[in-house]
């Protein structure tokens, strides 16, 4: 299990600032751009889809369901699960499940996101609801 | 404009190394490239063109230096294991273009020696590098993917592994040469769900290398004459986390474009070298290039049907990234390779295909299941 795992602090930039903060609050953010409608995660300032820069931050629901997985058996640091989540919002994103027994998962199963300290600003995993 | 017919491979050259911590990365560089200058007949002097990627040590200049080459032409595109396949594509441009007349594309490097260097870190790393994607838990969610939407199952993906030994036994440089079974597969240590260890490619030390010219300088080198006449290179990410589908590739896009320039359709592919670095990653390629409809690649590749002289699509006949050879984790090389022995008519006996005057080598590079790049190559026996 994934308890004792210590994660690197990210290195935060002008870019992502503003989450990284907020993740220090328990907030999860996606960014929403404003000009086409679509939410995106990870967050850009200038929107992936119709690249305009009235893009704005938005907290997320934080709950998801599973896209799809992996369990890693062959690591040094003993087995874990690798995922796609599936946002409320509408992005996908690449996680761990944490805090769960691993080979219970199943695609479609919800989870819901739990941040995990570093030396730095907290990382967003999810854990099954 | 095409590239179609404008370049023809006339050197080729495996290492038949597997393992060389004997050997500098860079002279393996050298001795691949002066295999390929063997092989085509012609002298270092003449390569005005030189298309390498990532694994080269030191990046353009320091290898043009080191190889001695004078060139007037020169593309360091680096798309993962299918930069060769990108490369014979940009060779082509460049020679159409009349930028350079005689190309050199190599390959080289020692993985199963020691570690690789890092890629550097893009903008997603801050968000995605803690949930340590590695290659074969980016490749099983794919595959994992698959299985819940078409119902794929690990019996059916350990059939390419099956087809690809079979090869394998014949090729005396293989790095496993054992026939195995789908029970062997299945039997194997479980090494990210679902992919077991002989779902997974070998790791090896070696590399490869190309000579591409146009049509009148490969007409007046007497070897057998081998064109490209249609190339595809495509990308495909997250984009944002809309939509992500993982159960299909770049190859959607690269596919498509080669087979439309070329002018043939998979129905007329008579040998197939499709990048294997995972079971799962021939199986979603075949769906993708339309070698048979999206879901039904587990159907297509069970009994055998990617062998040689047993079923109707002959993969990989030198035993491929599963059981031959997959120098520096990038396995776009050799499958041209094994394309241009088929076409020549040089493949071992036992697994050289009929007439093969039409073939395909295609591959993907970076990670399916995060971020990749995918290239198809048309090659034509004139």
């Amino acid at each position: 299990m994934a308890e004792a795992k210590k994660y690197p602090a990210p290195i935060i930039n002008a870019e992502t600032t503003h989450f990284w903060e907020a993740a220090k609050q328990g907030k999860f953010l996606i960014k929403r751009c404003t000009a086409c409608g679509e939410p995106h995660y990870f967050p850009r300032s200038i929107c992936p889809f119709c690249f305009s820069d009235k893009t704005v931050w938005e907290e997320s629901s934080g709950e998801a369901t599973i896209y799809t997985f992996s369990l890693m058996r062959k690591s040094a640091s003993g087995p874990y699960a690798i995922a796609y989540v599936t946002l409320k919002e509408g992005p996908s994103l690449q996680t761990n499940i944490v805090d769960c027994e691993i080979d219970k998962l199943k695609i479609g199963q919800k989870v819901k996101v739990v941040f995990k300290p570093t030396d730095g600003a907290p990382l967003p995993f999810f854990t099954p609801m | 404009m095409t590239i179609k017919g404008k370049a023809y491979i006339a050197g080729i050259y495996e290492h038949p190394t597997r393992h060389a911590p004997d050997k500098s990365t860079a002279q393996l560089h050298a001795e691949v490239a002066k295999g390929a200058i063997e092989d085509a007949g012609i002298t270092k002097a003449d390569i005005d063109g030189y298309f390498l990627a990532g694994d080269a040590p030191g990046g353009t200049w320091p290898m043009v230096d080191y190889l001695g080459l004078k060139v007037r032409h020169i593309d360091s595109t680096d798309t993962g294991g299918c930069s060769y396949l990108i490369h014979l594509g940009h060779a082509a441009e460049a020679i159409a273009a009349g930028k350079c007349s005689i190309a050199l594309i190599t390959l080289a490097g020692r993985p199963r020696t020691g570690p690789m260097p890092p890629r550097a870190a893009g903008a997603e790393a801050d968000f995605e590098a803690a949930y340590g994607a590695t290659t074969h838990n980016a490749y099983g969610m794919c595959a994992m993917r698959h299985m819940q939407d078409y119902g794929t199952t690990s019996e059916q993906l350990a059939w390419i592994k099956v087809a690809a030994s079979h090869h394998a036994q014949y090729n005396p440089h293989a790095f496993l040469k054992d026939v195995v079974t789908v029970e062997d597969v299945l039997n194997s240590p479980m090494i990210s769900d679902p992919l077991h260890r002989l779902d997974c490619c070998v790791v090896t030390d070696g590399g490869g290398a190309l000579i591409v010219t146009t049509p009148e300088i490969a007409k007046s080198l007497g070897k057998p004459q081998v064109r490209l006449i249609g190339h595809g290179e495509a990308m495909k990410g997250p984009r944002g986390g809309k939509d992500l589908d993982l159960t299909y590739s770049a190859g959607v896009w690269s596919g498509p474009r080669a087979f439309e320039e070329a002018g043939v359709t998979p129905k007329d592919i008579k040998y197939a070298s499709i990048y294997d670095s995972f079971t799962i990653t021939v199986l979603m390629q075949l769906e993708d290039l339309g070698f048979c409809r999206k879901g039904e690649g587990g159907k297509f590749v069970a009994d055998g049907n990617l062998i040689s002289g047993v079923g109707k699509l002959p993969f990989n006949t030198d035993g491929g990234g599963l059981c031959s050879n997959h120098p520096v984790n990038r396995g776009g090389m050799t499958k041209i390779i094994e394309a241009v022995r088929q076409l020549r008519g040089e493949a071992h006996p036992k697994v050289q295909v009929k007439n093969c005057d039409l073939a395909i080598a295609h591959g993907t590079g970076g990670l399916l299941g995060v971020r990749h790049a995918a290239s198809t190559c048309i090659l034509e026996r004139v």
